[in-house]
């Protein structure tokens, strides 16, 4: 899950490191990191914007170190998709039960098609279609586009992959 | 001068780009500090042999006009038994089921210690390992440039531009027609079939487009690189296959609308071989359009590397036979 957080530090010495110690003792792995030395809030803190990524169990812990180092908190933006990958189907994408080829998807709880695209140009000619995956990773998202694969396969479905240089 | 006595088997598109090319470049190959004399040639009706070099244009013409490159009955594999000289040029038809007589062609010559220089896949999808085998064992060189993309430097590029390097992956579009007809059904919005047609028409694709279209080719050229780099012991049995016949022009177009093409990758990597049709983003290196072939390489040191170029064609193939002559007989 990657997280965004925008925090305040007091300007004392030491407060930046404070506010990363929680993220890196929880295995979070910072992103980015954006500190507005010259810019006051109206509590006269210092800004600093965060993203990371982590578990989605250990963010509440996360969280609740980061007061305790007392460090004030202002805002928290989880996105738990972060991976997205395009694939091409062609095949009689429809008849075959579309709602489960995109299921067998939905329910691995780590991937979601989110967006589908779908050309019928001709009544009994194969269709096509592009479907969008987010997954909570980049080797989710592999292992999703792996069983769309093989579900397609039973269905004789044609899919066409990105390349691999796309995923790394 | 060193010279060279080398037989050209095989006297078809390819054969003939050889001979016209060896005519063309009688001056560069001589400052490469070697002469070059070819004292055979054979097709699959009649040879012509003269021991104190042949007349490459003669026999040209005697091909274009009577069918036949000479008077002789013998094979190409008599020839390489009979004949003294240092080199086959082995361009005989591609057999994929049996590997032909390129296959026997390139045993023999290797059993007598001749080098063999050759542009026939066949032999080399299904028989590598006993023909490197047999090449070392009577200290024979045996190069094959040729037998992947054509004039795209692919082989050679691996073993002497990157030396060195460990390489990790290599892919790319191995098949000038299949490259074709994808890129032409995107720009006329056009049906496989119909697209299909058009290159048939052009001469880029055959009567009988299988071999290309329904991705064999491209997988005897990615296992000849598997073998040849990853030192597996493949066949083209062990590529996983997809050709590019169930391509529609509305999957190009919702492709296209997401940034990428449609494009027939061959691939190696972690002992698997496989070329489907995949996406690849339109700023990609491996994006080229046309007839054209590119391998991208991916190495520990140098990062990726990629290469691109024409990867049919007589002439081109005959540049890619006449790099791997000079790059064993050099002496400049």
């Amino acid at each position: 899950m990657r997280v965004s957080m925008d925090i305040e530090l007091k300007d004392t010495p030491g407060q930046l490191l404070c506010a990363l110690t929680p993220i890196s003792e929880l295995r979070g792995n910072l992103k980015s990191i954006v500190h507005h030395h010259e810019e006051r809030t109206p509590r006269g803190t210092i800004p600093v914007q965060l993203v990371f990524e982590a578990e989605p169990d250990n963010l509440d812990a996360i969280i609740e170190k980061l007061e305790k180092n007392g460090i004030g908190i202002s805002r928290v933006d989880e996105k738990r998709l972060i991976e997205e990958g395009a694939v091409i189907l062609i095949g009689h994408i429809v008849h075959t039960d579309i709602q489960d080829t995109i299921d067998s998807i939905d329910r691995t709880g780590y991937a979601e098609v989110v967006d589908i695209s779908l050309s019928m140009p001709h009544i009994n000619t194969t269709s096509s279609a592009s479907l969008k995956i987010c997954a909570v990773g980049i080797k989710e998202l592999h292992e999703a586009i792996s069983i769309l694969k093989d579900v397609a396969e039973k269905k004789d479905l044609l899919v066409v992959e990105p390349i691999r240089a796309e995923f790394s | 001068m060193k010279v060279i006595r080398a037989s050209i088997i095989g006297f078809g598109s390819v054969g003939q780009g050889v001979a016209q090319v060896f005519l063309q470049k009688k001056e560069e190959i001589q400052k490469k500090g070697f002469d070059l004399k070819v004292i055979a040639v054979a097709d699959s009706k009649s040879a012509a042999i003269d021991e104190n070099g042949l007349d490459l244009e003669k026999i040209l013409k005697s091909k274009k006009e009577n069918g036949r490159v000479g008077t002789e009955t013998l094979s190409g594999l008599e020839v390489i038994k009979n004949v003294e000289h240092e080199v086959v040029i082995e361009t005989t038809p591609t057999d994929i089921e049996t590997g032909g007589v390129g296959l026997d062609n390139m045993l023999t010559a290797f059993g007598k210690g001749m080098d063999v220089v050759t542009s026939n896949k066949g032999p080399l999808a299904l028989k590598y390992g006993e023909l490197a085998k047999a090449a070392q064992k009577n200290n024979a060189k045996f190069r094959f440039e040729a037998t992947v993309g054509g004039a795209m430097p692919a082989i050679n590029l691996i073993r002497d531009t990157i030396a060195g390097n460990s390489i990790i992956s290599i892919e790319g579009i191995l098949n000038g027609t299949c490259n074709y007809i994808l890129t032409r059904m995107r720009e006329e919005h056009a049906s496989y079939e119909q697209m299909l047609a058009e290159s048939q028409e052009l001469g880029i694709a055959e009567t009988d487009p299988t071999y290309d279209v329904e991705g064999i080719d491209a997988a005897c050229k990615l296992v000849i690189l598997a073998n040849y780099v990853f030192g597996m012991k493949a066949t083209y049995h062990d590529v996983d296959v997809k050709g590019i016949t169930k391509i529609t022009p509305e999957a190009l177009s919702l492709a296209q609308s997401e940034g990428y093409v449609i494009k027939q990758i061959g691939e190696v990597k972690d002992g698997y071989i496989r070329t489907s049709p995949r996406l690849v983003p339109e700023s990609h290196p491996l994006a080229v359009g046309g007839t054209l072939n590119v391998v991208s390489v991916q190495t520990d040191l140098a990062g990726t590397v990629t290469s691109t170029g024409r990867g049919a064609g007589s002439i081109e193939t005959a540049s890619a036979i006449l790099s791997d002559l000079i790059s064993i007989y050099r002496e400049d």
